[in-house]
Parts: structure tokens; C-alpha cells; sequence
């Protein structure tokens, strides 16, 4: 049975016609071509398909849209603002935190709703809120590096405005 | 060149691809949607060992949705496999079933549930047969092969070898031990599945984009198994989610994928799900191994004699080669005069295991510096300060005729040392532990290991003697320059590293380097991003390349500024004269009149390794134009109660001969480190039965940022004449030390041995147990295989002969 569904992804509207038991994920990539969020493990686990909804992070693999009708749904497409990127993906570029890149996104997601809470985040605050993303490249060291500069430049510029 | 000459190299810029990386605008395999795209599903075999009687797929046909349905009987009867000499896999079985999870049916259909569905209503009628799920089982049962051919019933390859007289070296010893290991399998774990796009257009040629680390070998196979001429087909390999060595050889799904489109008409994507990366596996050799070295009093060592019995699972995959690794390479690391190596790879009812990261010589480096630890103390030596007296002498053979060029082990044991405070650390944590450390449960401890890795092989998968490496260095007329090379990015970089070799030649910005990489219609071949080659190979052919380049442009510039071409340097997109820097021409400017006078500005650049190979039977595998260093100090804490290890340091000192981008090295080495925790603590590739344990993310425990540690990278630069401004590899050799270095530290911590990986805390607790009961406290293997080895072939040994003339290769000129 195919319901429409109508989602606010990135600041816009957008509607699909999917199979009820068709998961956000799959929504996301196959009917709004938005294919930045990837998949790993399909069951939960891995949160290479973490998006934000309404600022948490949510896995993708395990989300129905037709549960989440209504709310704000950002994936890292969504994160750079005006051909600016989001402090974490300059820091993310600058530090070679990401290098097969399949990773990224999820954990991109995952540490922008952990700053959002917790502007200036210890080293093992960061370690807790990314343990549930795994990442087989990099043994994680210039992740942490980069959230923690992106913290501390998102730090800075809060306190100049 | 000094190190302050250089513009690019050395410096800690982004990657050339990071950008598109962290926007999500990367498009990997299973992000293509093509127009009229269809999707395919493999049916694969639920025996482990089956002969097939039938195959009813009619129900599947008539299921609306569904637009094809293949099994072998509709694909040439092909058999192919990455190595010549193992040609032993169908992409769809015909006759048998080797493993649960062999393909023996497909299906295309308009959407991925209606193929699935389509697979289910597919019927397989079979024969089941003995399962044999382990070296012990295989051997047991001769009566029942898995395959036909091979170096007797069930065993895939058998090895020896000797390089002179190790029974004259144990008797001149002082000390010689004989220790038994095992080293569990694992699995890559890529954090993408593996994916394929396939398109046979009406043309009929064939496109193919895969997530693939050699599109050059998946090139060659899609000629021979698709019976189709090479010359119609396109491979592109997509930028690889994490590869390990877990794409690097030719699949089913491929294959199949290409039939379905030819078929349907349609591009065919088929996406495997992780269950099937598992099962499809080509992961780490499960090793069983017995090791027997002869010490003087002082530590040096007389002899080494190593045997190892691979678990190969149902195919031949890389095995041969991987055989070959368990043996050849611990003689680069220590000096070893004389050293004999049997080895036997083993067919079972499992999926077939292949190269991962440190391909073959991961296992058998975790049983010589875990024996080097247990000589050490025995005799009284300090663990650094004995393999610092070991270390391999530069710029000679080995026993086994390999030629070593730069060693920079000596400085790493240093620098791993100093940076730890190994030296205080190793007294005082035993010794002085206060009352209250006693007390607690938690034992702290520090070990020590160290490690070589071959800088790409020296000889190619299919013997020919074309280069291993091309690239194609072309200029635009607004000062860009293109860049086409076979090699695959994975996410090591292999981008980037030929963006800033290319621009440092050229004196411009690596963002004018426009790369093209991994696609066999526009590029020129390169083997494929395994066995730590690309940095090393693509990165002479780029230098090549780019140099003759810009020879071209200096010959035009020299006209114009009337000066000789030998006074000319490109630094800051710019070429002239340095004293007279003013004159100086743009480098868009130095493209045009290059163009004028040369016509288009279009050169090749290509490597071949030096031809080093031992002159023996077997001397292919194992030379390298140089080989990587890396020693490695763990500091973690044991729970006595319950087994629990917790890292709580790891330096690592790696001779990288030279940093081409610091950046890319550390994130090289920190990653190779945290694969090696996750084998030596908690990864394992099991069967419960004939099936998978283990087959999803769920079961399978790999480290997450809670299990590792800070990670402590020094790099050590020896400049190796060989490499690309002295560059050697550093995405597979610094995982090696890590897990002997685990085992070693908890040893130090309890006073236990535990010989085989992964170290879980089940088996912690036992060997404490025995502790307590006051018998040997060791837990490991008990028993090896019976099987006979080949009578070795007898060579000379090479040791400490000078090496062979360096910089000596094909096409350098």
C-alpha cells in the first residue's frame, strides 16, 4: 500500500508516494535523490544513515516517514549554509577526518546535534556521543580532533556576536 | 632537493576530494540512478556442500515485476579468479554449491523487494554433501574434495622452502624456543556494501561502474567470463567506501549484473546487503602457526624455521599469494641468517578468505614478536633493547633474496621508547605498584612489538611486462592540468597524493589538477590500490609524467625569454628564470606557447618495480621496491575479575621514508592501529555450524570510539631512493604491530600468555585460572594439523649480501 508523504527536509517541502513500510532512508535516497545519507548495516547499528529530526539525531535505516510527517528532517546536505560550510565540515576537511568519506555524513549529523547542546563538549563527551557511529578508516583520533576545533571556532564566533 | 624546497609535499593540506566528502556529494556505487534502471538480487545457496540436481525457475519468471532470470546455464561456462593459477569460481554455480552463500540463481525486476521476492520463488534442488568446516575436518576427509585441483585432497597450495641450514643454526643457539599460535580470521567490515552498476547499451558495449579497488583485473574478467572483447567493455571504478582489501578481487555480482543488462536492456544496479559482504568475504586467513628460532645469549638470532596452515574457505581467491605472506616477509624486519618456511593453504566449506590489510603477514608477525617477547625474557633481555640489536641491516638481502633498501626500524624503537617512558614504565609498573594498585583488579601493562611491509609488490598478478603503473599528464590552456590514472581511490588518498605530485613538478596548486582516476576507457592501467603500491608505483608515473610535461613547457619558455631551458623553475604557476623572476610566465601563459611550438601538451608516465625477484621457485612473492618500518608501544589495563581490556595508550613510530602529506600518513597509521585493536580484542570471522556466527554489525563487535584509545603517531623519514620524493607506504604496515604489542602488554600486566587472537576476555580469565592452579599460563592452540609438507627447495642463503642496484627498473628513462 503506497501513502504520500510529506516531509520538511532541509528547509523545504517535500512529498513522495512510497510504500508505507518504506524507510526514511530509502525515502531520502531513491525518491528525493538525496543520496549524501548513506547505509552500513541496515539494522540500527552503525549510524552511517544518522539524520536530524527536529535537531535529534535519528537512524534513518529504522525511521518511517510516515511517523515523522511534519517534522524538520536535516541531512548533510542541509548543513552548509549559502555555498558556506558548516564549521564541522571545514574542520572535518581541514583535519582529513573523513578519508573513504562513507562515514561522514552520519557523524557530521551526530556531532552537530551533540554542539548544538553542548557548545564546548570534553574529549570523552565527544567519544560518548559518537561511539554509536563507526568508522573503519580513520581509528577515529582526527574525528575528535575536528569536532573539538569546530566546538572551539563555533565557541569563538558565539562570542563575537 | 631539500625538504624546504618543496612547495606541496610535506605539507598537511586537505585532501583533493575532502570537499565533496563532507557535503555528501561523493557519488558512490549505489548512489548512481540511471534512467529505466533495473535491480538485481542474487539467490544464494543455503549448503554449505551440495551437488545441484535442478533449478525450476518459473515461478520466479512469471512474477509480475520481475524481468529476467539467470542461472549458470545462461552465462558462458566460464570459471574465473584473480590469480591465474586459481581460476576455481562461477559467477552463478553450475554443478555445486561450495559454501552457504554461493550465488546460484539471479534476478532483475523493476524494484529490489519484487527481485528478492522473485529469489524466493526460485527452486534449487540439492544433493547435500560432507561439510568440511576446518583445516582439521579437510584433512580428515580426503574422500570428499571441494575442488579437484590443487597440491593434494582439499589442500589448495603446498609451500617450502629453505635458504641454508637451519638445523646447523638451533644447534649453535643458546636458546631455542618452539611456540604454537592462531590467528583468527575477520572480515574488512567496509562501512559500504559492495555495489555495482551495470549497462550493456544497444551498442553493445558495456559499461560497468563498481565499487571496485582493481578495475583493471574486473576488466579483464568481464572479457573472459562474458566471452565479450576487452575493447567493448568500460570499467569505472566509483570512488570505494572502504576497501582493506575487501574489493580487490573480481565477484559474482558483477558478472551478473552485466548479464541482467544485457539481457534486460536496462542498466542493472545490484546492491549486496551486509549479510552478503560476509559471506562474500575474501577477509584475514585464519592461521594456525608453529615457529621455532635459535637465540645467542645476547639475543641475536641463529635461525628461524616457521610453519603455517591457512583455513582458505571454499576458493582460491588471492591464497596463493597469501600463503606465500605468511612466510616471506619477517626476514625483512630482524637479522635472520638462515630460514626455512612451509606453508599449506587449505580449502573448506567457508567463504573464501583473500587479502585484508597486511595481507598474509599479519599472522605470522603476531607469532615471531610474541616469541621474540618470551626469548627476551628468558634470557634476561629487555624486549626494545634486543629487537634494537636485531634490526636488519640496510641496503642488503635477506636469507630469502629479498632486497632491502632504508631501515628506519632502529629509530623507531627509539622514538616509540622515549615517547612512551617505556623504559620507566616497564620497571615500575611491575615492580613498585603500591598497595592499593595492588588491591584493585586492574593490572596495567606495556609491550612492545615492531614490523615491515612491502611499498607495492614487485611482481603483477598476471605476468607480463607492461608497466604496473600509468598516467597521463595533460595541460589545458588556462594553466590546469589533467591528470588519468588507473588508480582507485578508497579513501587513502591516492587522489590527492598524485594532485600534489603533479603540481609540485609543475610548480602549481594541487586544486588546478583536474584527476581523473580508475576508469579503463580514459585511463592508463594501474594495477589496482592493494598491496600498498599506489603512492609508491602511480606516484613515480606521475612524477614521470609530469616532468616530461614540463620539460616541454620549459622548452618553449627558454625560446621566448631567451634563456637555456636547464635555467628555468615553475614555482607559484609561474615559470622563468629565478634571478630574474620578473620575466617570469605564467603557467597558463607557459601551456600556450608550449602548445605553439610542441603542438598538444599530452604525456605518459609509467612505473614498473625494479626486477629483484629471487632466483628460485616462489621468489615473485615478496619483493618490493622498499619496504615500511613501524614499532608500536600499547600501555592498557586488564581487569583480573572479569577479562576486560582497556587501551589506554598507543605510540606508534612508522618510517614512512618521507611524508608526502603528514595529514594523510597519520590518518593512514591511526586507522591501520585501530584495525589491528579490533583483531586482536574483539573481531572474529566464525561459523556455528556451516553458518556465519556472526553476520551483521550487530554480532560482529569491531572498536568504537569508546574502545580506542588516543592514538600517538611519530613519523620517521629515511628518504628512500626508490620512492616518490623517498616516499614508502603507510596504509597497511602499521597495523601490524599493534595486536603482538596488545599481547605482549597483557602478558607484562598478569604474567599470561595468550597465544592465539582475537585476546577476549574468556580467554584472559582461563589463563588465569591456570595461573592460579599453578600450571602453565597460556591459553592457545593445542594441536596442529597433519599434513606433509613438500620437500623444500634448498637455496642459498642470501643474508647480508649487498643489495641489488637501486633505481634500476623499466621504463625510468
Amino acid at each position: 500500500m503506497k501513502v504520500r508523504v510529506a516531509l520538511n527536509v532541509n528547509g523545504e517541502s517535500r512529498e513522495a508516494l512510497v510504500p508505507v513500510h518504506k524507510t526514511l532512508l530509502e525515502v531520502l535516497r531513491e525518491d528525493l535523490g538525496l543520496t549524501g545519507t548513506k547505509h552500513g548495516c541496515e539494522l540500527g547499528e552503525c549510524g552511517t544513515c544518522t539524520v536530524l529530526v527536529d535537531g535529534e539525531p535519528v537512524l534513518s535505516c529504522l525511521a518511517l516517514p510516515v511517523e515523522i510527517e511534519g517534522a524538520h528532517i536535516t541531512t548533510v546536505e542541509g548543513m552548509a549554509e549559502g555555498g558556506r560550510l558548516h564549521p564541522l565540515q571545514q574542520a572535518f576537511v581541514e583535519l582529513g577526518a573523513a578519508q573513504c568519506g562513507y562515514c561522514t555524513p552520519g557523524i557530521l549529523l551526530t556531532a552537530m546535534a551533540l554542539l548544538a547542546e553542548r557548545p564546548s563538549p570534553t574529549r570523552e563527551e565527544v567519544r560518548e556521543a559518537l561511539a554509536g557511529n563507526l568508522c573503519r578508516c580513520t581509528g577515529y583520533t582526527k574525528i575528535l580532533d575536528a569536532v573539538e576545533l569546530a566546538a572551539l571556532r563555533m565557541g569563538r564566533q558565539e562570542a563575537r556576536t | 632537493m631539500t625538504k624546504n624546497a618543496f612547495a606541496v609535499i610535506g605539507r598537511p593540506l586537505p585532501k583533493v576530494d575532502a570537499w565533496a566528502k563532507v557535503v555528501g556529494e561523493t557519488k558512490y556505487a549505489d548512489d548512481l540512478f540511471l534512467p529505466r534502471m533495473a535491480y538485481a538480487k542474487l539467490l544464494r545457496s543455503a549448503h554449505a556442500h551440495a551437488r545441484i540436481r535442478s533449478i525450476d525457475t518459473s515461478r520466479a519468471r512469471a512474477l509480475p515485476g520481475v524481468l529476467a532470470v539467470v542461472t549458470a546455464a545462461d552465462l558462458p561456462r566460464v570459471k574465473f579468479g584473480i590469480l591465474p593459477v586459481s581460476q576455481d569460481e562461477e559467477a552463478l554455480c553450475a554443478e555445486k554449491v561450495r559454501m552457504v552463500g554461493d550465488p546460484v540463481a539471479a534476478v532483475a525486476a523493476v524494484d529490489e523487494e519484487t527481485a528478492e521476492q522473485a529469489c524466493r520463488l526460485i527452486e534449487v534442488d540439492y544433493e547435500p554433501l560432507v561439510a568440511l568446516m576446518s583445516i582439521f575436518d579437510s584433512l580428515a576427509h580426503p574422500e570428499t574434495r571441494i575442488h579437484e585441483y590443487g597440491d593434494g585432497p582439499n589442500v589448495h597450495k603446498n609451500v617450502a622452502l629453505q635458504f641454508g641450514d637451519v638445523d646447523a643454526a638451533f644447534d649453535a643457539a643458546h636458546l631455542v624456543r618452539e611456540d604454537v599460535f592462531f590467528f583468527e580470521g575477520s572480515n574488512h567490515l567496509p562501512m559500504e556494501q559492495h555495489a555495482a552498476v551495470a549497462h550493456w547499451a544497444s551498442d553493445g558495449k558495456l559499461t560497468l561502474w563498481s565499487s571496485t579497488q582493481t578495475p583493471h583485473y574486473v576488466h579483464r574478467v568481464l572479457a573472459k567470463v562474458l566471452e565479450t572483447p576487452a575493447a567493448h567493455i568500460r570499467v569505472i571504478a566509483t570512488p570505494v567506501g572502504g576497501g582493506f582489501g575487501g574489493k580487490t578481487d573480481p565477484f559474482s555480482h558483477e558478472i551478473v549484473a552485466c548479464q541482467l543488462s544485457r539481457l534486460t536492456g536496462r542498466p542493472v544496479k545490484i546492491t549486496l546487503t551486509r549479510e552478503e559482504v560476509f559471506y562474500t568475504h575474501r577477509g584475514r586467513h585464519p592461521v594456525l602457526m608453529w615457529i621455532k628460532t635459535g637465540f645467542t645469549k645476547q639475543g641475536d638470532i641463529t635461525g628461524c624455521h616457521l610453519r603455517t596452515w591457512l583455513d582458505g574457505g571454499a576458493y582460491g581467491s588471492y591464497g596463493v599469494a597469501s600463503t606465500f605472506y605468511t612466510g616471506v616477509i619477517n626476514p625483512v624486519t630482524y637479522k635472520i641468517p638462515v630460514y626455512k618456511f612451509e606453508g599449506a593453504r587449505i580449502f573448506t566449506n567457508k567463504p573464501p578468505c583473500g587479502p585484508k590489510r597486511g595481507h598474509g603477514t599479519v599472522q605470522p608477525r603476531f607469532a615471531l614478536e610474541c616469541q621474540l617477547d618470551k626469548a627476551a625474557e628468558q634470557l634476561g633481555l629487555d624486549p626494545a633493547d634486543m629487537r634494537r640489536r636485531i634490526v636488519a641491516e640496510p641496503f642488503t638481502k635477506t636469507a630469502n633474496h629479498l632486497t632491502v633498501t632504508t631501515i628506519g626500524l632502529g629509530e623507531c624503537i627509539d622514538k616509540a621508547v622515549e615517547a612512551s617512558g617505556w623504559r620507566d614504565k616497564r620497571a615500575r609498573l611491575r615492580v613498585s605498584a603500591g598497595p592499593a594498585a595492588r588491591r584493585s583488579p586492574k593490572k596495567r601493562g606495556l609491550g612492545l612489538a615492531c614490523s615491515a611491509y612491502l611499498t607495492g609488490a614487485g611482481t603483477a598478478i598476471y605476468w607480463n611486462d607492461m608497466p604496473h603503473s600509468g598516467v597521463l599528464a595533460r595541460a589545458d590552456r588556462g594553466g590546469g592540468v589533467t591528470v588519468l590514472c588507473g588508480a582507485t581511490d578508497i579513501g587513502q588518498g591516492s587522489d590527492s597524493i598524485l594532485a600534489y605530485l603533479t603540481a609540485e613538478v609543475l610548480g602549481i596548486e594541487p586544486k588546478d589538477v583536474h584527476m581523473h582516476p580508475a576508469d579503463t576507457s580514459l585511463a592508463p592501467v594501474d594495477l589496482g590500490s592493494y598491496s600498498s603500491r599506489v603512492t609508491l608505483m602511480c606516484g613515480m608515473a606521475a612524477i614521470q609524467a609530469a616532468e616530461r610535461l614540463r620539460d616541454a613547457i620549459f622548452a618553449a619558455v627558454a625560446r621566448k625569454l631567451e634563456v637555456s631551458p636547464a635555467s628555468l623553475v615553475a614555482r607559484e604557476r609561474k615559470v622563468g628564470v629565478p634571478d630574474d623572476w620578473d620575466k617570469a610566465v605564467s603557467f597558463a601563459r607557459a601551456v600556450e606557447l608550449g602548445e605553439a611550438l610542441h603542438g598538444v601538451l599530452a604525456f605518459p608516465g609509467s612505473y614498473a618495480p625494479p626486477k629483484r625477484a629471487g632466483k628460485y621457485k616462489g621468489g615473485g612473492v615478496g619483493p618490493s621496491p622498499c619496504y615500511s618500518y613501524s614499532a608500536c608501544v600499547v600501555e592498557l589495563t586488564v581487569d583480573e575479575d572479569t577479562g576486560a581490556v582497556e587501551l589506554e595508550h598507543v605510540w606508534i613510530a612508522h618510517d614512512i621514508g618521507r611524508a608526502l602529506n603528514p595529514l594523510l600518513v597519520e590518518g593512514q597509521v591511526e586507522g591501520s592501529v585501530y584495525m589491528g585493536i579490533g583483531e586482536a580484542l574483539m573481531e572474529e570471522q566464525v561459523f556455528r555450524k556451516t553458518l556465519h556466527k556472526l553476520p551483521s554489525m550487530l554480532d560482529y563487535k569491531s572498536p568504537t570510539t569508546l574502545e580506542t584509545p588516543d592514538i600517538h603517531t611519530i613519523l620517521v623519514e629515511t628518504d628512500d631512493p626508490e620512492g616518490p620524493f623517498g616516499a614508502k607506504e603507510a596504509g597497511q604496515g602499521p597495523l601490524l604491530p599493534v595486536i603482538p604489542a596488545i599481547a605482549n602488554a597483557i602478558h607484562h600486566a598478569l604474567g599470561i600468555r595468550i597465544d592465539e587472537v582475537p585476546i577476549t576476555p574468556d580467554k584472559i580469565l582461563k589463563a588465569l585460572d591456570l595461573k592460579r592452579a599453578g600450571k602453565p599460563a597460556r591459553v592457545g592452540p593445542e594441536r596442529l594439523p597433519l599434513l606433509t609438507f613438500k620437500v623444500p627447495l634448498v637455496v642459498e642463503s642470501a643474508f647480508g649480501e649487498p643489495a641489488d642496484a637501486v633505481v634500476s627498473r623499466p621504463f625510468s628513462s
